[in-house]
């Protein structure tokens, strides 16, 4: 493999309906600053069915270049065709670093993709940057977010990287900037296109995204499902939203979609309310990011209180309320 | 219907402390369980067994402890066991794994392969979908239900963030399931005793089809750099106090930042 002739920063951008999806515009943000770095440009990839008007906020986002796919093949995620798209594009332009959401379009497509190529693929990295040697250093939790490792793909390429939500900070939108955009023409082998999809369904209209959150009162064992309507009334109050440790998804309290941790949603909130939550390391993983972080648990030994700012050892059930009485004051 | 389900033997996750004073991991007395999703696999591969009087077959690579994991999948019910173990595989990162697992799988017969979405040490969810590449396989991921419709077309429900998908696929294929999906049964005991008399097959290099170069730490594109222990951010300010004074500290606080 000549690695000279592979450069540029490419971001898969994931649209659903039309919509760029936010992870998208985080991976600009960072691609750009590797970018800058090795003095090279950022490509972003966009397929789907007639989104090419969409180019525009990818460059104002951080991108120099815009691919787009226009096919309706790709209107809505199917492996095969997106796969067949991406395969096309790293042959043709040769990306030095190929950046992909960590969601459930990007974790299928991914590893399709880099078995495909035959290239590596190190999945949700909360760090990237650029070695001395100028290859992409990859740095992911593991065993559960207790060890962290940094990766490295030297002698393939593309270096493929997925990234989840919420972990890279967007680039300040700049509508002036300018940027070329090239339309890309793909030979599909519809013989292989051996999945159909019958119908999306989106369940539960204004469906809540923690990660998006300003505030977040989140629960755990120690609330328990007596606890939790408190939970919810501090959050209105505060404009937040609720969310939760496994332990209390696990015991049907509250759902998955609430979930903070390694099994659940990585979130970085202005202010974290830990409230009956011991912090066990996975839930720690999730959220160690938030800017603020109060934590309210009976235990005094508990990790919570290793990572927070403000921790209170005394009982979650009966502050919250308090605190609630007084704030709506 | 011939069904194949690939495990992974991974530590208890759940159960792995860290040392609060030097931020390194306690790995000591962690037991080894079947990967969760993997066993939600299992699940689903058994009541196939039940409703289509299918075949299933159970497929891990590791090291010859991973014979214990096998031995539960047996006892669950699964009616044949393979070990893919040989110095050869060693030190393989999710591709060199999926190459090697993808050269037994050509060795064997089957309409389905079920894999689990995703191991609770390396959280890659990789080895599935480049498991279904390297055969040329057609895939769906998170899988939430699955239906058999005739002639060996399935109809298969995959999660989104949004909600779901709802699928179609002609045989073979391969799946990457959800844990929390299919809960799995319990061992019986007819089963624990009989899966002691049964054979796991132990297949090394010389049983499976694939190219030796694409094996092991030199089939692997990705290396790990450097492992280490997350550095632990210092603890804030502590207070043991009772619920009125704890109020007024948290109200102050919260004013300071500007947050009320």
């Amino acid at each position: 493999m000549e690695l000279n002739q592979y450069k540029d920063i490419f971001v898969f951008a994931e649209q659903r309906e039309g919509g760029i999806q936010s992870v998208t515009l985080e991976l600009l943000g960072k691609a750009r600053t590797l970018a800058d770095t090795l003095g090279e440009k950022v490509v972003a990839v966009l397929a789907g069915h007639q989104i090419s008007s969409k180019s525009q906020e990818l460059i104002s986002a951080g991108a120099d270049k815009v691919i787009v796919a226009d096919y309706p093949e790709l209107k809505d995620y199917i492996t095969e065709p997106y796969a067949q798209t991406l395969t096309h594009v790293i042959n043709n332009f040769k990306p030095s670093v190929l950046l992909i959401g960590a969601t459930t379009i990007g974790r299928d497509l991914g590893p399709r993709l880099s078995a495909r190529v035959k290239t590596g693929l190190t999945a949700d990295c909360t760090k990237l940057e650029i070695a001395e040697a100028g290859h992409l250093l990859m740095t992911r939790p593991a065993f559960g977010g207790n060890l962290m490792a940094t990766i490295v793909c030297k002698e393939h390429r593309p270096q493929m990287a997925t990234v989840r939500p919420g972990v890279m900070k967007k680039f300040d939108t700049d509508t002036t900037r300018t940027g070329e955009v090239i339309m890309l023409k793909v030979d599909f082998d519809k013989s292989k296109f051996k999945v159909r999809l019958i119908e999306t369904i989106k369940e539960g209209k204004g469906k809540i995204d923690i990660t998006e959150a300003r505030i977040l009162i989140s629960g755990g064992r120690g609330v328990g499902m007596e606890g939790m309507p408190k939970l919810k009334e501090l959050a209105t109050t505060l404009k937040a939203e609720v969310s939760a440790s496994r332990a209390l998804v696990d015991a049907g309290v509250v759902t998955h979609e609430r979930q903070v941790g390694q099994t659940g949603k990585t979130v970085r909130p202005d202010l974290y309310f830990a409230c009956g939550i011991s912090g066990a390391i996975q839930h720690l993983a999730g959220m160690e990011e938030s800017d603020y972080i109060v934590a309210i648990n009976k235990d005094k030994s508990a990790p919570i209180f290793q990572i927070s700012d403000l921790g209170i050892v005394g009982d979650v059930n009966k502050i919250i309320p308090l605190l609630n009485e007084r704030l709506k004051k | 219907m011939k069904i194949i389900v690939c495990i992974k033997q991974v530590p208890d996750t759940t159960e792995i402390k860290i040392n609060p004073v030097t931020g390194t991991l306690i790995r000591e007395g962690v037991p080894s369980i079947i990967n969760p999703d993997d066993k939600g696999g299992l699940e689903l591969a058994l009541r196939l067994k039940e409703s289509h009087n299918a075949h299933v077959t159970v497929l891990t690579m590791g090291p010859t402890q991973a014979d214990a994991v096998l031995r539960e999948a047996l006892a669950m019910g699964v009616d044949r066991a393979i070990l893919l173990t040989d110095k050869k595989f060693a030190g393989a990162d999710t591709l060199a794994t999926s190459n090697a697992l993808a050269g037994a799988l050509r060795n064997l017969d089957y309409d389905l392969i079920i894999t689990g979405r995703q191991a609770i040490d390396g959280d890659t969810a990789q080895v599935g979908p480049q498991v279904a590449e390297l055969l040329d396989l057609p895939q769906v991921s998170y899988l939430e239900n699955l239906e058999v419709k005739e002639n060996n077309l399935f109809l298969l429900k995959k999660q989104t963030e949004e909600g779901y998908q709802l699928l179609e696929a002609d045989a073979p294929l391969l799946v990457t399931v959800l844990a929390s999906s299919f809960k799995p049964r319990y061992m019986n005991v007819k089963g624990i005793v009989e899966a002691y008399s049964k054979e796991v097959e132990i297949w090394g290099f010389d049983k499976i089809t694939v190219d030796e170069e694409n094996l092991g730490l030199k089939g692997s594109p990705t290396k790990v750099d450097k492992a280490f222990a997350k550095g632990i951010k210092g603890a804030g300010e502590i207070y043991e106090m009772d619920p009125e004074e704890a109020v007024g500290m948290i109200m102050r606080k919260l004013k300071e930042k500007y947050i009320i």
